[in-house]
């Protein structure tokens, strides 16, 4: 029964071949992202083409998902001008938590979110987003100075304090919210691959070890259904950031 | 016994980031213990805390991987 010392999943596990030819595009966290958009439109379109005073079990469902965002996303944390930013904010949740399910959807079983292109790729939206409201509204000019040098603080705490506010608007937000989303799908993921391949190994070693399969493989399930609040909550988080910086950018000095 | 020492370096970072969602969430729980209503005004309050802290955790979790 001699075998092969165990090697733990890594970063590697990550990566796949491409389905057919040679592209990147045919690789699976791409046709992933595909399907997720045609996913959600049709979902969404079919729950609102027969939209009645009485909702259908879809309409709700639909209505629901729309409703949340809408109410306590966009409402709560922007306020006043929080109507135009819902289709943004809607996009955005929708297609985060359609995709960091796919994580724990049989046969996908990958969140696609675990690859960093995409989280930067929305994060890069967002930036721009906050930063053109902001500069829309206030102009460049009291929008540097707001964001620099916050009134009611001593003079000597600028010296500190501005370039902190500065790097926090430029570089710490944008980095930590692409980070957070892809960090947390990736360990996830991680954690998931970790316990199913320690279970397959220890199925095929000596028999003493075959019980403490049972364990890795319950360890396993169990930690599937934690990934599953993980990635509606990570989803819910970089939207409520989303809106976060959106009303910061939108807020008066005060 | 084999293995990268950034691993127990990433196990070493995530001591503040998990006292510091510890206290955030009791702190939330406090809050929402003593005044019910207030549920909704704390919660985006509770979960912007809690991702920040989080952040730190997670800068530990890439730098453990990228610094092989």
């Amino acid at each position: 029964m001699a075998q092969p010392a165990f090697v733990p999943p890594s970063s590697a596990d990550f990566f796949f071949k491409p389905a057919f030819g040679s592209s990147f595009l045919a690789t699976k966290p791409v046709m992933l992202v595909l399907f997720s958009v045609i996913l959600i439109s049709v979902f969404f379109a079919v729950s609102a083409r027969k939209a009645a005073v009485v909702p259908s079990r879809l309409q709700f469902a639909g209505e629901m998902v729309y409703g949340f965002v809408r109410n306590s996303i966009g409402q709560d944390v922007i306020g006043a001008e929080y109507q135009r930013f819902v289709p943004f904010l809607f996009a955005i949740f929708t297609f985060v938590l359609t995709n960091n399910l796919f994580g724990v959807v049989p046969f996908m079983q990958f969140p696609t979110m675990s690859h960093i292109g995409f989280p930067v790729s929305i994060t890069i939206f967002v930036y721009f987003v906050y930063h053109y409201v902001a500069i829309k509204k206030k102009g460049l000019g009291r929008y540097l100075k707001e964001m620099c040098f916050m009134p009611g603080v001593p003079k000597a705490v600028y010296i500190i304090l501005a370039p902190v506010e500065f790097l926090t608007f430029f570089a710490v937000r944008p980095l930590t919210l692409a980070m957070r989303l892809f960090g947390n799908m990736f360990a996830g993921h991680l954690l998931l691959l970790l316990f199913t391949l320690g279970g397959e190994y220890m199925l095929k070693s000596a028999l003493f070890v075959k019980f403490f399969a049972i364990l890795s493989f319950g360890l396993a399930i169990g930690m599937s259904f934690f990934e599953i609040g993980i990635q509606c909550l990570q989803a819910y988080i970089f939207t409520l950031l989303a809106a976060l910086y959106i009303a910061g950018a939108l807020a008066d000095a005060h | 016994m084999k293995g990268t020492l950034s691993i127990v370096g990433f196990g070493l970072s995530t001591i503040g980031p998990g006292t510091a969602t510890g206290l955030i969430f009791a702190a939330y729980i406090n809050g929402v213990a003593r005044q019910p209503e207030a549920r909704s005004i704390l919660q985006p309050i509770a979960f912007l805390g809690f991702a920040l802290a989080e952040a730190l955790a997670i800068f530990g979790l890439v730098l453990a991987f990228v610094l092989k």
